[in-house]
């Protein structure tokens, strides 16, 4: 299931919405790239075309930036998205642990989506919450101190959740 | 909101009186942490419960509620201190805030159970700042922290917020300032140390306009948190510190780059600069001195290497993160070819103090070449994980022991890295000489001399550097017997390989290089001439680097076999990782200690767990796929990590007792 994006004049419009927020210039971009991606889960290309005609930027440059930060995915991801860090101060804490459930759990690597577009599963440097290592964020919410038991009470939560939030995007 | 804006020094005074008359210092003040470890802890439940029960008591007038910054002691949160009494709470919940709104604010009793109970001597404490994570700390940088709303710009002012700027632009020259900058011998937090005062004497030297100040708060580092603290804790006395800068500088322009992955961060930065605004403290003509200076945020985007200078003003500009080569400093030529200067959320937030109390006073805090006091983040196997503000000059000891608490699950101290990717990783262990006996017979016992000497090591710039580390930013990842150092060479070299840009050779392709000699140690199929090849090579990345990233990027590696020989050669002779954790290297074995829970058994992927609750457990062996579940789960430490194919040896007893039975069931019925 991918994300629908939306129609040329919808994303033309939503993309002035946008770089309006914050001017056009280049300054901005990282942010609107940011912002662009919170929308659409990702950066589909009609978007980054859209990006460059409004920004009068090169579209070479849109691409660099969109491909240079790891913050930028180009395919779109999953309904739900899992984050483990896996920056020092988690690692030493045994985060690969972690990962190693998630990943056979899910049946995915880092980087990648769940066939039926419900969860990504992705890796992080550090959250600052390094106390509460090994940390796993799941859209958004915060889970320290985790376990391998933990993380299936975790999974189990995010994909029960799912259902509401999927009712309240068929209403909105 | 023009009618808000202070317009000279006397108006910003006559504000703090007013708010400091109309301050009941009696009045119950219920603080608590609502920082982003608090947060991931669920501080907003307990806010939440708090206002529930004030308002039903209907006491809005009588009870303050406010939310603050990080405390530092994350790991204990959510954290709340009730004013005037001081009473400090640790762990609590939402169903606990209702029990202290009960107990303590309404009948002036203490909850006993959520109070602090130190480790080691069992007392229960009941004030922050007698708590031994605090004790031996020397907070002023953070000094404000616990006391104030981040998003309230009264709260700061009312602390004295904003009059050593008012100070600096109406009683001072900027040569002046920057002389006191000199003086007090304040050098940069960001990593390098480079002193603050010539790098600002340097940028007011170049005569062209526009020049710009920039905050660095990318903190890539991994493990390092303190600039976020800061920002989400106390934007104004970053913002402060900016604009003295900016004053001495030169400039009427800066910008503070912060990582997106500190969303709140970014939150209470873009609120305080807003209600500075409104005060007319950003802007023109500040505070009627004509000095005009305004300030906007840009987030990153994730990348280590955007925290580099060159490569930070490249990602301000709406560019790829790529460092150039530094013959020309930005200081003179940065953010659009203009003098730019940069420094790091630390050393921003050291101004205003310096400003407001002195050189001579800062200079007096630290050694020789490093002042004042520094921020680390005390994380990984240590028992008080959190950030802990020191004087410079402080010992490892005293960090770990005294601060720290030591290891938990009585564990053994192995090491502690710092700087980060680009430190070093700094041997700690052997002050209790309780050698593993498997290192006795393996001879893995390390130069005991040394080792000792460096946990006496004091902390400042300069030892650090000595001893093969850096300061960095200030992470202080401790590591115990559980980590391997092959392994943590291995995962900054991955960290950097993942992280630099790719514009220079020595990087790209050097690191990769040492990246798979150290893959191929951790798979046991390493030779001595791979140990040597790899010192080589990390002098020719140090020397041939364009940017620091990769100049530095052998650090840990070379840290690693300057101190953990012994554990290369066990890795590459033996064929053995004496910390069990480099996968192909260990088996998985439960050893006759094991008391029967039954943990681990649910959490085996692969069901290689036999046992029945009460008895002895057993690893079937060729089953395990050394994945670790089991060895995070058991609380008994019954679960051992060995040399691989060893495994059977220490389960004897536990294979007597289940092989039988094993042989009938096959395993496809399971
Ligand atoms: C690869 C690399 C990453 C860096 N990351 C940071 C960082 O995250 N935060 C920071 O303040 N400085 C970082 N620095 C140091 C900056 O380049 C710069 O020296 C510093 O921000 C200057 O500020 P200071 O003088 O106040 O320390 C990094 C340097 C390198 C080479
Ligand atoms: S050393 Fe690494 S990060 Fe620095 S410029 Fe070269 S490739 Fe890029
Ligand atoms: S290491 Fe993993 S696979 Fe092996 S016994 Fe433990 S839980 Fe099972
Ligand atoms: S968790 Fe530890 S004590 Fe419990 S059954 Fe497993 S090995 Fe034994
Ligand atoms: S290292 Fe995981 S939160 Fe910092
Ligand atoms: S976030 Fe609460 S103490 Fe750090």
């Amino acid at each position: 299931m991918t994300v629908a994006v939306d129609t040329k004049y919808d994303l033309q419009s939503k993309i002035e919405e946008i770089v309006g927020e914050y001017g056009a210039k280049s300054t901005a971009l990282i942010m609107i790239l940011q912002d662009v991606q919170k929308h659409y889960r990702y950066l589909p290309e009609e978007a980054l075309r859209a990006v460059a005609k409004t920004m009068k930027l090169p579209l070479a440059q849109i691409y660099g930036v969109a491909t240079f930060y790891r913050a930028f995915t180009l395919k779109p991801k999953g309904r739900n998205h899992i984050c483990v860090c896996t920056g020092t101060a988690c690692h030493v804490r045994q985060a690969v642990v972690i990962v190693d459930k998630l990943e056979r759990d899910l049946g995915i690597t880092p980087g990648e989506t769940t066939a039926d577009g419900e969860v990504s599963l992705e890796t992080v440097n550090c959250l600052g919450a390094c106390a509460l290592g090994p940390l796993v964020t799941a859209n958004g919410i915060y889970y320290g101190n985790m376990t391998v038991t933990k993380v299936e009470r975790m999974l189990s939560e995010v994909l029960h959740k799912k259902h509401d939030s999927d009712t309240t995007e068929e209403a909105a | 909101m023009s009618t808000n804006r202070l317009l000279s020094q006397a108006e910003l005074v006559a504000l703090k009186e007013r708010l400091e008359k109309n301050r009941n210092a009696n009045k119950t003040v219920v603080t608590v942490c609502a920082g982003t470890g608090c947060m991931a802890c669920g501080c907003d439940a307990v806010l939440k419960t708090f206002h529930e029960e004030r308002e039903k008591d209907r006491l809005e007038n009588e009870v303050e509620i406010k939310a603050t910054g990080c405390h530092g002691f994350c790991e204990r949160g959510p954290l709340v201190v009730v004013h005037p009494l001081g009473v400090f709470y640790q762990r609590v919940k939402s169903a606990d805030a209702k029990l202290i709104w009960e107990q303590t604010v309404n009948g002036g009793h203490l909850v006993n159970k959520l109070l602090y109970r130190d480790p080691q001597s069992n007392q229960i404490i009941t004030k922050e700042k007698d708590i031994p994570f605090y004790k031996k700390q020397m907070r002023i940088i953070f000094g404000k922290n616990g006391f104030m709303d981040p998003t309230a710009i009264n709260d700061y002012i009312l602390l004295g917020g904003y009059l050593a700027l008012a100070t600096a632009l109406t009683k001072m020259t900027p040569e002046q300032i920057i002389g006191d900058i000199k003086k007090s011998g304040l050098r940069g937090r960001g990593g390098g140390g480079f002193p603050t005062g010539k790098k600002w004497a340097t940028c007011r030297a170049v005569k062209v306009d526009p020049k710009y100040v920039i905050c660095n708060a990318d903190e890539g580092d991994p493990g390092a948190f303190m600039d976020r603290s800061l920002l989400e804790g106390n934007p104004h006395q970053v913002i402060e510190g900016m604009m003295i800068g900016a004053y001495a500088i030169g400039s009427h322009e800066g910008f503070v780059y912060v990582r997106n992955e500190y969303p709140l961060a970014v939150k209470n930065l873009t609120i305080a600069i807003k209600a500075a605004r409104d005060y007319g403290l950003l802007g023109e003509n500040i505070l009627g001195t004509g000095f005009n200076f305004d300030i906007e945020t840009s987030r990153g985007g994730g990348a280590f290497v955007c925290g580099e200078s060159t490569a930070l003003m490249a990602s301000l500009e709406g560019k790829v993160g790529e460092p150039r080569a530094k013959y020309i400093h930005t200081v003179e030529s940065g953010l659009w070819d203009k003098p730019s200067n940069l420094n790091n959320v630390e050393t921003w937030a050291n101004v205003p103090l310096i400003i407001e109390r002195g050189a001579d006073w800062f200079a007096s805090i630290g050694t020789e070449n490093s002042k004042g006091t520094k921020v680390f983040a005390l994380t990984g196997r240590v028992n008080n994980t959190g950030l802990v503000e020191v004087p410079m000059g402080i010992t490892l000891r005293e960090i770990l022991y005294d601060i720290g608490g030591g290891v938990p699950r009585g564990k053994r101290f192995k090491a502690v890295q710092t700087g980060g990717p680009s430190g070093g990783t700094l041997i700690v262990e052997v002050a209790e000489p309780k050698i593993h006996a498997s290192m006795v017979a393996h001879g893995d016992i390390r130069d005991e001399d040394e080792a000792v000497s460096l946990l006496d090591l004091p902390i400042d710039f300069d030892e650090l550097t000595r001893a093969g580390s850096m300061m960095g930013s200030g992470g202080m990842i401790v590591m115990d017997e559980d980590s391997c150092m092959v392994d943590v060479a291995r995962y900054f070299i991955h960290f950097l390989t993942e992280e630099g840009c790719g514009k220079c050779v020595p990087c790209r392709e050097g690191l990769v290089v040492m990246l798979n000699i150290l893959r191929k140690i951790s798979e046991g199929k390493g030779t001595i001439e791979d140990i040597e090849y790899l010192e080589e090579l990390s002098q020719v990345i140090i020397d041939t680097s364009l940017c620091q990233l990769g100049g530095s990027a052998p650090n840990p590696v070379l840290s690693t076999i300057r101190y953990f020989r012994q554990e290369y050669l066990a890795h590459v002779i033996d064929k053995r990782c004496p910390a069990g954790v480099c996968k192909d290297l260990v088996s998985h074995v439960i050893d006759n200690t094991c008391n029967g829970c039954h943990a681990c058994l649910k959490s085996c992927p692969t069901n290689a767990i036999v046992g029945e609750p009460k008895r002895l457990h057993y690893i079937i062996q060729d089953k395990c796929i050394q994945c670790g579940a089991c060895y995070q789960i058991c609380r008994y430490n019954s679960i051992k990590r060995i040399k691989r194919g060893e495994g059977d040896k220490l389960q004897e007893r536990a294979r007597e007792l289940w092989q039988p039975p094993l042989k009938k069931v096959p395993a496809e019925v399971a």
